[in-house]
């Protein structure tokens, strides 16, 4: 395939993505069956999946994918057929096997050298697989090389000739342009033109070969009254002056052979056993047979099945939509500007204008949410990597841990979830290794002696939650608090509740574990989960129940790009707030605000104490106020339930905000996210509410009351 | 002459391959997801020969086949079957399928133009 180069670069390169279509189709195939009863068809998605990763592995030559595609096929193929039953064994060795396979596509799509010793590991497996039914399955290696082979071997045709003498006829071993002469005889029957051949066409093919003259041999046919138009009657006598050799000749009969009666006899070396004389054979026709049984066993489950049929796709460059998405955050600015223009102009409200302008506004984020839309891909990718390492984790432990998953049709923006990747890498390997008890602990506990770790997202309020959780033991609490104070991570006499030791886990430098397993000992802590989180704009919560498990619970923005937002005043300063955390807004009367100690301000708000928080006192833009009266409130909810009022001087507006992240140049202040331009061009900062929280609580220098919803730990940030 | 094909085939690498290899030898190539599809679009042209792979989801290349050789028109049309492998086995079981040839996969874009021409003209 000495084509060049820029086209097929672009199929290799479209393979690769097919590939990982496939192996995704793979892994859902594999869990279909693992998860319910054996069905045909989860069976057959499966094989087609390898089938057709090593189809095109063969086209682009990447042998090692080949090798190991060609193997696995086999058995799959073996279990499609029913001559194999699949039980837990296999389906782990399947699995592992299209982990690898998932390597060896990444190895040979980035050219790297593939992991040798694990394909041969893994070939020993599922050899011991097929060995345990019938090893005489095991592939020859003549099957496993899977060169490139030409279209016109004559596979068939070898075993009828002879070993070519190479005393007689040196000629013939030699390409040479020696002419030769062949006589052929040719009647075909009438299975002949049921496939589709065309006698002329053959004829015109072995004229290609050289000199032919055909003769029509018409002394069968009938009268025409007698004439059955489609029963052949008529037989060819053919010579051909040919320097091509008997093998290429025949090679023009492949497709015929055994439709007709043909002899091809080569007259410059009258050996009669060279002649060939395939006759529709008993043998052929038996097996024939055979194989339209295969098939009548496999047709009824085809007709079941109802694969929805592959949605018509586009596949763009993402820089182009991350583009699109920045010009229509900059739509969005303008838009702003636009309306704040045409107020100030003393347009009235009922206006054309003004009336234009609120249809533009829903066009706008119209657009916003399509553009949105395209860079938002179901999680389910990221499950399924999940699921591998749940699998290598386990393994890595001995613990025999099976992955649910729910809510992998739950999209999310294309960026979230590459990053996602590692945190929650951390967190699986997190609850297999630490999560999860032995499984001799669990048969003491009566608990199933398999555990489970879930995997879940859904869309929350605007929001992405993804929670892993486990059945194991929950976290030790004890054990914890007193690794945080043995590192010197909180006082030794601090008190405190069972929700703040839980958040002691991310503190920076906390391992809870004293002998570093191989595993998630890799000096990566729940600390920099929480910042990658954050570093999306998103939160993580701990939640655990001793005996039953722990749930860490992750809340994202749908969006990187744009949030919904409040427009508060503080002291001045025009701030953003995140318009989901804010589910009331209140105006304070004097009598609201109860003090549980001098500085600690309380508001009563349906027959709960929620703390009140001077935002422009916790951001240092002003003293403290005395006197509440009057002042705008704004209550505030976290994912985790804790409560707050701010106060704040005035709401100025509700809308989007086009999100600018703060870089590396900016100080990271405590209780800022990001910044945004508004509509007069003015530049706002984005507030962190739960970050302002902690870190107000931790001034306070105690948690709330605790008849509150608990705080978070942060407090104990040291 | 120009030759229309059809060429069905559930993975799209194989479809560009088929497509990159015929179509600069002038040949015309319009592609399928899969059987079921193939039969759609069948309706709308008039190949002069089909390419089918034989695994392939919702309806395979032996009910494809059937399903050609089913239509009055088709019944003479050239089909070759894309296979990954040579065993006389499969290629019975493709001809008692109405199959006119095979192909081994991975192709040799020559040898795929030969058998072509070969069934097709």
């Amino acid at each position: 395939m000495n084509t060049p180069a820029d086209p097929m670069a672009e199929i290799r390169a479209s393979f690769f993505v097919e590939c990982e279509e496939l192996l995704e189709a793979l892994q859902d195939g594999l869990q279909t069956i693992s998860d319910g009863p054996e069905d045909a068809e989860s069976i057959h998605v499966v094989f087609r999946a390898v089938h057709s990763i090593k189809g095109g592995a063969g086209a682009f030559g990447l042998e090692a994918l080949v090798h190991f595609a060609h193997r696995f096929e086999n058995i799959l193929d073996d279990v499609r057929n029913g001559r194999m039953g699949v039980d837990a064994a296999a389906l782990k060795v399947f699995f592992q096997a299209t982990d690898h396979l998932a390597d060896l596509v990444a190895a040979c799509r980035d050219e790297t050298p593939p992991p040798q010793a694990r394909t041969e590991e893994l070939l020993i497996d599922l050899d011991a697989l097929l060995g345990a039914d019938s090893p005489e399955k095991t592939p020859a290696p003549a099957q496993i090389s899977f060169e490139p082979t030409p279209v016109s071997l004559p596979f068939d045709l070898s075993d009828d000739l002879p070993p070519l003498p190479p005393l007689d006829a040196p000629a013939v071993q030699e390409p040479s342009a020696t002419s030769r002469g062949f006589d052929i005889l040719f009647t075909p029957n009438a299975d002949l033109f049921e496939t589709g051949s065309e006698p002329a066409l053959l004829f015109e093919c072995l004229a290609e070969l050289g000199n032919l003259t055909v003769d029509c041999d018409t002394s069968k046919l009938p009268v025409l009254q007698q004439l059955s138009p489609e029963t052949p009657m008529i037989s060819w006598s053919l010579s051909l002056e040919t320097t091509a050799e008997l093998a290429e000749v025949a090679s023009i009969f492949e497709f015929v052979e055994g439709l007709c009666t043909l002899a091809i006899m080569q007259r410059t070396a009258p050996d009669p056993e060279a002649d060939v004389t395939p006759s529709p054979e008993q043998p052929l026709v038996a097996q024939t047979d055979l194989a339209v049984e295969d098939i009548s066993a496999i047709a009824p489950a085809q007709k079941a099945v109802s694969t929805p049929a592959p949605k018509s796709v586009v596949r763009v460059d993402l820089d182009r939509i991350e583009r699109l998405v920045n010009l229509v955050g900059e739509l969005v600015i303008n838009q702003a500007m636009l309306s704040q223009s045409l107020e100030t102009s003393g347009l009235s409200p009922h206006s054309d204008a003004m009336n234009g302008l609120e249809e533009f506004q829903r066009l706008t984020r119209d657009i916003q949410d399509s553009v949105m839309m395209i860079r938002a891909q179901p999680v389910k990718s990221l499950f399924q990597r999940m699921a591998r390492i749940v699998r290598e984790a386990s393994f890595a432990v001995g613990k025999d841990v099976r992955l649910v998953t729910e809510g992998d049709s739950t999209e999310v923006d294309k960026t979230v979830i590459e990053r996602l990747a590692d945190p929650l890498t951390h967190m699986i390997r997190n609850a297999v290794d630490h999560g999860l008890e032995d499984v001799a602990t669990r048969e003491k506990m009566g608990k199933d002696p398999q555990g489970q770790v879930r995997l879940t997202a859904a869309h929350r309020s605007g929001r992405v939650i993804i929670e892993v959780s486990d059945d194991g033991a929950g976290i030790d609490r004890a054990h914890v608090l007193k690794t945080a104070q043995a590192k010197g991570l909180i006082a030794a006499d601090a008190m405190l509740s069972d929700p703040e030791i839980d958040n002691l886990l991310f503190l920076p430098g906390f391992s809870t574990v004293t002998e570093v397993s191989d595993l998630s000992g890799r000096g990566v802590g729940m600390d920099v989960v929480r910042t990658e989180i954050q570093s999306l704009g998103g939160r993580v919560t701990i939640h655990s129940d001793p005996g039953v498990g722990t749930r860490f619970s992750i809340s994202l923005p749908l969006t990187l790009a744009v949030l919904d937002g409040m427009i508060v005043e503080v002291a001045g300063q025009t701030l953003v707030l995140p318009l989901n955390l804010v589910i009331e807004t209140l105006t304070l009367a004097k009598k609201d605000v109860q003090s549980v100690r001098p500085g600690h301000p309380v508001i009563e708000v349906r027959g709960t104490f929620v703390p009140v928080i001077d935002l422009g006192l916790q951001l240092g833009y002003r003293a403290a106020a005395t006197d509440f009266e009057g002042t705008a409130a704004l209550l505030i909810r976290d994912e985790d339930g804790t409560r707050a009022a701010l106060i704040i001087d005035d709401i100025l507006d509700q809308r989007q905000v086009v999100i600018k992240g703060l870089n590396d140049g900016f100080y990271r202040a405590p209780g800022v996210a990001a910044a945004t331009i508004l509509g007069d061009g003015q530049i706002a900062l984005i507030l962190e509410p739960s970050d302002i929280m902690n870190q107000a609580f931790k001034t306070a220098g105690t948690p709330p009351p605790s008849a509150l919803a608990p705080p978070p730990a942060e407090g104990l940030h040291p | 002459m120009s030759l229309h094909i059809l060429a069905v085939d559930d993975s799209r690498t194989m479809r560009d391959m088929i497509r990159h290899a015929l179509t600069p030898e002038g040949f015309t190539v319009t592609t399928a997801d899969d059987g079921m599809h193939g039969i759609e679009v069948l309706n709308g042209i008039a190949p002069d020969a089909i390419i089918t792979d034989i695994n392939m989801p919702r309806m395979d290349g032996f009910g494809f086949i059937d399903a050609v050789r089913e239509q009055e028109k088709h019944r003479a049309t050239p089909i070759l079957v894309l296979t990954t492998e040579a065993a006389p086995e499969l290629k019975a079981r493709a001809r008692k399928a109405g199959a006119t040839g095979w192909v081994v996969k991975p192709f040799d874009p020559v040898k795929l133009i030969k058998a072509l021409h070969m069934v097709a003209g």
